[in-house]
C-alpha cells in the first residue's frame, strides 16, 4: 500500500508566525518555503518493534514506587490516516505535567509541587487496528508568560510516528470544556473550529473503570491517503 | 476540507519524556529507566560505510542559539537502501534503522554519530545525491520544519534534482561541510532558522 500526501491537508496546521504566541516571532521562518516533490526520502519512515518499548511505558502511574497523586485517568484512541483506516503498529510518545500542572524539567521552576511518584512520560505502539492506551492522572494547568496572566490549559504532548517522514506529528491533548481555551494562543493557533475540535479528547464514559478511573478518548488521524478512494466512508 | 489532527509546538519540556539519553541538560532524578528507543547515535554493530560525525547549532532570527530544541533525522544506509517496510527483504544491516534524534544542549548544539547515505533514487529516476532528511521541532514552532543536509565533498550535488530546485545562492545552507583533519569525518551543519543567511526549508 502506497499512499500520497496531499499538501491541502496541511491547511489546517498553524501557521509558523503567529505573533501572538511570542516564541513564533524569532523561530519562524522568514523566506518562503521550497516547494519539492515527495521522493523516496520523505515517503519512507522508520518503524519500530516491540523491543522498543517496556512493560510500564504506557502506564505512567506505575514507573515509580508509590502512586502518583492525581486524578488517575485512562487516554486512549486509534491512530488513523486520511481515509481513516488504522496505523497500526506506529510509536506513540506523550509526556505532560503532573497533577499540580508542574514538570520535572528542570527549566520548570513555577511553584508547584513535583510528585517523586511521576516522571509524566510514556510511549506505546499501536496495535494491528490503530490503538493505544496510556493510564496516566490528568495534568494540571499551568502559568507561562506569554502574557498577562498566562495560563495552559491542560494538555497532554504527543508525538506519533506514522509511515513516512511526512507523517510524523507532534501535538497537544486537550480536555473537553477547558475554561482557558480562548485566551491560549497556541491552541488558537489553529484558526479552523473544527481541527481545533479535534485536538480535543471527548469525555468516555463507557471504558471509566468504576471506582478507579476516568477515561478520555483521543483519535489521531495523520497526513496519507490512497491515490484513487477505494471505498467511501459511511457517514 | 482534511481532516488531519493539526500541529502544536513540541514546547519547552519535551527532554525527559523524548530525549531521555540525549545531551540535554536535564537530569532525571528520580527518573523512570527508560530503555533508550531513539538516540542521536545511529551506529550499530551490523552498519557498514564511513562512520561520520554531525554537529551544528540551531540559530534563531537573532542568531541566538535555541537551546530546547530538537532535531530528527532520516536517511538510507550507505548502500542508499532504507530501513522502512516491515517485512521487506532481510538487509544484512538490519539493525541500522537510519533515524535518529537529538535535543539541543544549552549551547543551541546538536550532534549525530552515523554512517554516510548512499545515494538514493530520485524523480524520474534519476539518483540524488547522498543527502539526509531533517525534520526540527521547539518550542516558538508550532509545526516542524523540514530540512535537507547534503555534504560538501560530494561531486553529485551539482546533478541533484532537489538542489536544482533551490535559487542557486541559497543552495550553501544546505550544505554540511567536512572539517579539515584526517581522524573520524567531522561535518558541520549550522541550521539558521530565520533572517540572513537563512537555511532553506521545504514545503513537503
Amino acid at each position: 500500500m502506497s499512499l500520497i500526501y496531499p499538501k491541502e491537508s496541511l491547511s489546517v496546521y498553524p501557521k509558523h508566525l503567529s505573533p501572538e504566541y511570542k516564541s513564533t516571532v524569532k523561530r519562524s521562518p522568514s523566506k518562503p518555503l521550497i516547494i519539492v516533490p515527495h521522493t523516496l526520502s520523505e515517503l519512507t519512515g522508520p518503524a519500530f518493534g516491540h523491543d522498543a518499548i517496556q512493560e510500564n511505558d504506557n502506564d505512567l502511574t506505575k514507573q515509580h514506587k508509590g502512586e502518583p497523586l492525581g486524578e488517575r485517568i485512562i487516554v486512549h484512541g486509534r491512530v488513523l490516516d486520511e481515509d481513516k483506516r488504522p496505523v497500526a503498529e506506529t510509536l506513540v510518545e506523550i509526556w505532560q505535567a503532573n497533577a499540580c500542572g508542574r514538570y520535572v524539567h528542570n527549566v520548570d521552576q513555577h511553584p508547584a509541587p513535583l510528585d517523586p511518584n511521576f516522571t509524566g512520560a510514556g510511549r506505546t505502539l499501536t496495535d494491528k487496528d490503530g490503538y493505544y492506551k496510556f493510564i496516566t492522572v490528568k495534568p494540571g494547568a499551568y502559568p507561562w508568560g506569554n502574557h498577562r496572566n498566562a495560563w495552559r490549559p491542560n494538555h497532554i504532548h504527543f508525538s506519533v510516528f506514522g509511515q513516512s517522514f511526512l507523517t510524523r506529528l507532534v501535538t497537544q491533548m486537550y480536555f473537553p470544556g477547558d475554561p482557558l481555551f480562548p485566551f491560549d494562543p497556541i491552541f488558537n493557533s489553529v484558526t479552523d473550529e473544527k481541527a481545533r475540535a479535534r485536538m480535543i479528547s471527548s469525555f468516555d464514559l463507557e471504558n471509566t473503570i468504576p471506582d478507579w478511573a476516568l477515561c478520555f478518548r483521543f483519535d489521531i488521524v495523520l497526513r496519507g491517503r490512497e491515490q484513487t478512494p477505494t471505498h467511501t466512508e459511511k457517514h | 476540507m482534511s481532516e488531519i489532527t493539526p500541529s502544536q509546538t513540541v514546547g519547552p519540556f519535551f527532554a525527559y519524556g523524548l530525549a531521555p539519553h540525549n545531551r540535554c541538560d536535564w537530569k532525571p532524578s528520580p527518573g523512570y529507566d527508560w530503555k533508550e528507543t531513539i538516540g542521536a547515535n545511529l551506529i550499530t554493530p551490523d552498519a557498514t560505510g564511513t562512520k561520520i560525525h554531525i554537529e551544528g547549532r540551531i540559530l534563531d532570527g537573532d542568531g541566538k542559539p535555541i537551546n530546547d530544541a530538537m532535531i530528527e533525522i532520516w536517511q538510507a544506509d550507505s548502500q542508499g537502501r532504507y530501513a522502512h517496510a516491515r517485512g521487506e527483504k532481510p538487509r544484512p544491516n538490519a539493525k541500522f534503522t537510519g533515524f535518529g534524534r537529538s535535543a539541543t544542549d544549552k549551547a543551541g548544539l546538536f550532534v549525530f554519530d552515523t554512517i554516510k547515505p548512499g545515494s538514493v533514487p530520485g524523480p524520474e529516476g534519476k539518483p540524488q545525491a547522498p543527502h539526509i532528511v531533517v525534520c526540527i521541532f521547539s518550542r516558538g514552532m508550532l509545526r516542524q520544519i523540514y530540512t535537507r543536509l547534503y555534504f560538501s565533498d560530494e561531486a553529485a550535488n551539482g546533478a541533484d534534482p532537489i538542489l536544482a530546485l533551490v535559487p542557486a545562492d541559497r543552495r550553501g545552507t544546505l550544505i554540511a561541510h567536512k572539517q579539515p583533519g584526517t581522524g573520524q569525518a567531522i561535518y558541520r551543519f549550522d541550521i539558521r532558522v530565520q533572517g540572513e543567511n537563512e537555511t532553506v526549508f521545504f514545503d513537503i
